[in-house]
């Protein structure tokens, strides 16, 4: 039944799209926004757009879609990577790229030691690779080659972090899986000790952040999924301590309950600097409704809870975010909408940024609320640069939802066939003949 | 089991499985999308089912027995069978991709269970992908003993990450495998034989058991001996490379 339509999504490349991608600096000196292979990045200090300069390419700098863009903790880097096998590491001070690394198959996800040393990147093939970036006397090599760190067996990584304390690295696949290896003190030969498997998800792992506060420095895990669920770990055992239903939460906004086979998946989650907040974005599997907004989860450490504590909807038309990040000095919440390749749009690449502010404890009286599009800093002139325009209209980014939505099954969900339909896929497999 | 006597893939003279009826092949893909059940973590492993005498309910509380042997590609079954009366205690399963194989080492032991009363209520198999979802099945440092057996050599490079045995998997066993426990290899393909050592010799929380440990060690010589497919290489006169290997902790 649902198998025309499936056969349809495998066959048709056009339909892996990328979501768009957003990162703050820490200190909110800079955002940078990831559409399809454009990279952009606008300077909040200058108060100005940034040209990128690269001089290992010629034109564009990524030829194909940016899967993971991220600041390092100390924001002197940023580092950018997708589906063009390329790595690249900019510094944030000249905005040059300072190493472009190589990978054998697109990238997934990548993560930044704490101490800017070194840059771990995971592929679709479930390997993390190293590069270190401790360069001895200035010798920038331009093209450094990656060290297998660790593998998730085949099975594509989605999400790739580091503990709070740095002792750990924790990685997230679509088998369900997470895993917390320790983070060698040499790690260029591989890290080969896990700490534990935090195992409960039903469905792909989509994304991981920590939450820490002064009486937990080591943190907490959570983790968003396509089961709908976001979970807390203990990643030192890998218990799971609680288990929050935000398909649920995004369901009661309907008032009719229909819709109770279907589920929402998890799409990003990010937390706040003192670890009370996580917020959510999810991609309801409902085609007559959308979720417009996020949920905000309460974080109590103590007593190691997860729940829900509100909806944020964000007026002003369909806005369904493919990413989310908290600035960890301003406190802002920023996300963005918007995908890659999609063939309604007549600008090839737009997205929305939508900023949210309020979000200080969570028993605070005043609530969080989304900024109007010149209460933004640096208002227009940021939004045109990271948005590719001002203008923008709902259907795209309704229909950008929905391409979203599909992408992500078609990636992270396994196909199931009926038994004469996979013996007809057996007899019909062609990956024999390709070679000569 | 007595119906069995008119079910022709049951052997009228032993009561046990044949295995004609059991046919497939010696190969299978573990890179494919896989679409059996497969427990969530180790804690949601029934053990009712499989080891009943042991476990009559499937409550199951932490300080119950768990599984100490690991039989990774468990084929026929063969060393799971000598092995189950060598350590009655002890709980073993054997892990197999192939759907039919099994089968069949399912109904060999259900077999051996009515034909001896009391016996092989401590091994069973199931159907998995044991390069996937291992860490589903047993805990940080459950087990104590790992098999591989005669696995499949994968001779092309380009396949070579098919092998169980690769530097990263066994990062893997490392953590299911206890302090001390033993992971025992055996091929009687050279290259693999090499490949098996060559990985277990560069990781570091594996060391090489000594030649007088090997001696000791009972099970060693089931390597060769109890598996079918060892059974077949002594026939053919043909050569068998073994490594076996201690777990340590890793040197800080």
């Amino acid at each position: 039944m649902e198998d025309a339509s499936m056969e349809y999504g495998e066959s048709n490349k056009d339909n892996e799209v990328a979501p768009a991608l957003i990162a703050v600096h820490p200190t909110q000196e800079s955002v940078a926004v990831a559409v399809g292979s454009e990279l952009r990045v606008f300077d909040l200090r200058q108060g100005g757009a940034i040209s990128l300069e690269d001089d290992s390419s010629s034109g564009s700098l990524h030829k194909d879609s940016i899967r993971a863009i991220r600041y390092g903790a100390n924001g002197k880097l940023l580092v950018s990577a997708g589906d063009d096998k390329l790595v690249k590491i900019w510094s944030t001070e000249s905005w040059r790229c300072i190493t472009t690394v190589c990978s054998e198959k697109r990238v997934t996800a990548v993560a930044i030691s704490h101490n800017g040393l070194y840059v771990c990147f995971a592929d679709k093939f479930g390997v993390v690779w190293i590069v270190n970036l401790d360069m001895p006397d200035g010798q920038a090599a331009v093209n450094k080659k990656a060290a297998p760190l660790l593998s998730h067996y085949c099975s594509i990584i989605t999400s790739l972090e580091f503990s709070p304390d740095g002792k750990f690295l924790v990685s997230a696949d679509r088998d369900f899986k997470i895993r917390v290896t320790v983070f060698p003190k040499k790690p260029l030969d591989g890290a080969h000790e896990i700490q534990s498997f935090c195992l409960g998800h039903t469905e792909f792992v989509s994304c991981l952040s920590f939450v820490c506060s002064q009486e937990y420095p080591h943190g907490f895990l959570v983790s968003g999924s396509g089961d709908s669920t976001v979970r807390l770990w203990d990643i030192s055992s890998g218990h799971l301590l609680d288990t929050c239903e935000v398909g649920e939460k995004a369901g009661l906004l309907v008032s009719n309950g229909r819709e109770a086979e279907c589920y929402s998946a998890v799409t990003d989650l990010c937390t706040n600097p003192d670890g009370s907040l996580v917020a959510v974005a999810v991609q309801r599997q409902v085609p007559d409704y959308v979720l417009q907004g996020i949920i905000l989860l309460k974080c109590d450490h103590s007593g190691r809870t997860l729940s829900c504590a509100k909806v944020v909807s964000i007026g002003g038309g369909t806005f369904i975010p493919t990413s989310l990040r908290i600035c960890s000095s301003t406190r802002l919440l920023w996300m963005v909408t918007g995908v890659s390749n999609l063939r309604v749009s007549e600008q090839p690449s737009s997205a929305r940024v939508r900023v949210i502010s309020g979000l200080t404890k969570s028993n605070d009286q005043h609530e969080p609320f989304v900024l109007e599009d010149n209460e933004v800093p640096a208002g227009a002139k940021l939004l045109e640069k990271l948005q590719g325009s001002l203008s923008y209209s709902e259907e795209v980014f309704l229909a950008a939802a929905e391409a979203v939505k599909t992408a992500m099954s078609n990636l992270l969900i396994k196909k199931q066939y009926s038994a004469d339909k996979r013996e007809f896929r057996k007899r019909t497999r062609n990956d024999k003949k390709i070679k000569q | 089991m007595l119906e069995n006597e008119a079910n022709p893939t049951f052997s009228k003279s032993t009561g046990l499985p044949r295995k004609r009826f059991y046919r497939a092949r010696a190969h299978s893909n573990p890179l494919s999308d896989s679409h059996f059940p497969i427990p969530i973590s180790p804690q949601n492993v029934d053990y009712s089912v499989h080891y009943p005498q042991f476990f009559p309910s499937s409550e199951r509380s932490d300080s119950s027995k768990k599984i100490q042997f690991a039989d990774i590609g468990c084929g026929f079954g063969g060393l799971l069978i000598s092995l189950s009366t060598l350590f009655p205690q002890t709980l073993m399963i054997g892990m197999e991709l192939r759907d039919k194989v099994t089968e069949y080492v399912k109904e060999r032991i259900l077999a051996l269970r009515v034909s001896n009363p009391g016996q092989y209520q401590n091994v069973s198999v199931v159907r998995t992908n044991s390069m996937k979802y291992i860490p589903n099945y047993f805990e940080k440092g459950q087990l104590s003993k790992m098999f591989f057996l005669f696995p499949d050599p994968h001779f092309k490079e380009k396949n070579h990450r098919r092998r169980v045995i690769s530097p990263h998997l066994l990062d893997e066993y490392a953590y299911v495998v206890e302090v001390g426990g033993i992971i025992y290899t055996i091929t009687d393909v050279e290259e693999l034989g090499d490949w098996m050592k060559a990985c277990l010799e560069n990781h570091p929380m594996f060391e090489a058991l000594t030649n007088e440990e090997l001696e000791a060690d009972p099970v060693v010589k089931l390597l060769s001996s109890a598996t079918e497919e060892g059974q077949k290489v002594a026939r053919n006169g043909g050569q068998t490379f073994q490594a076996v290997f201690r777990r340590i902790a890793p040197s800080l």
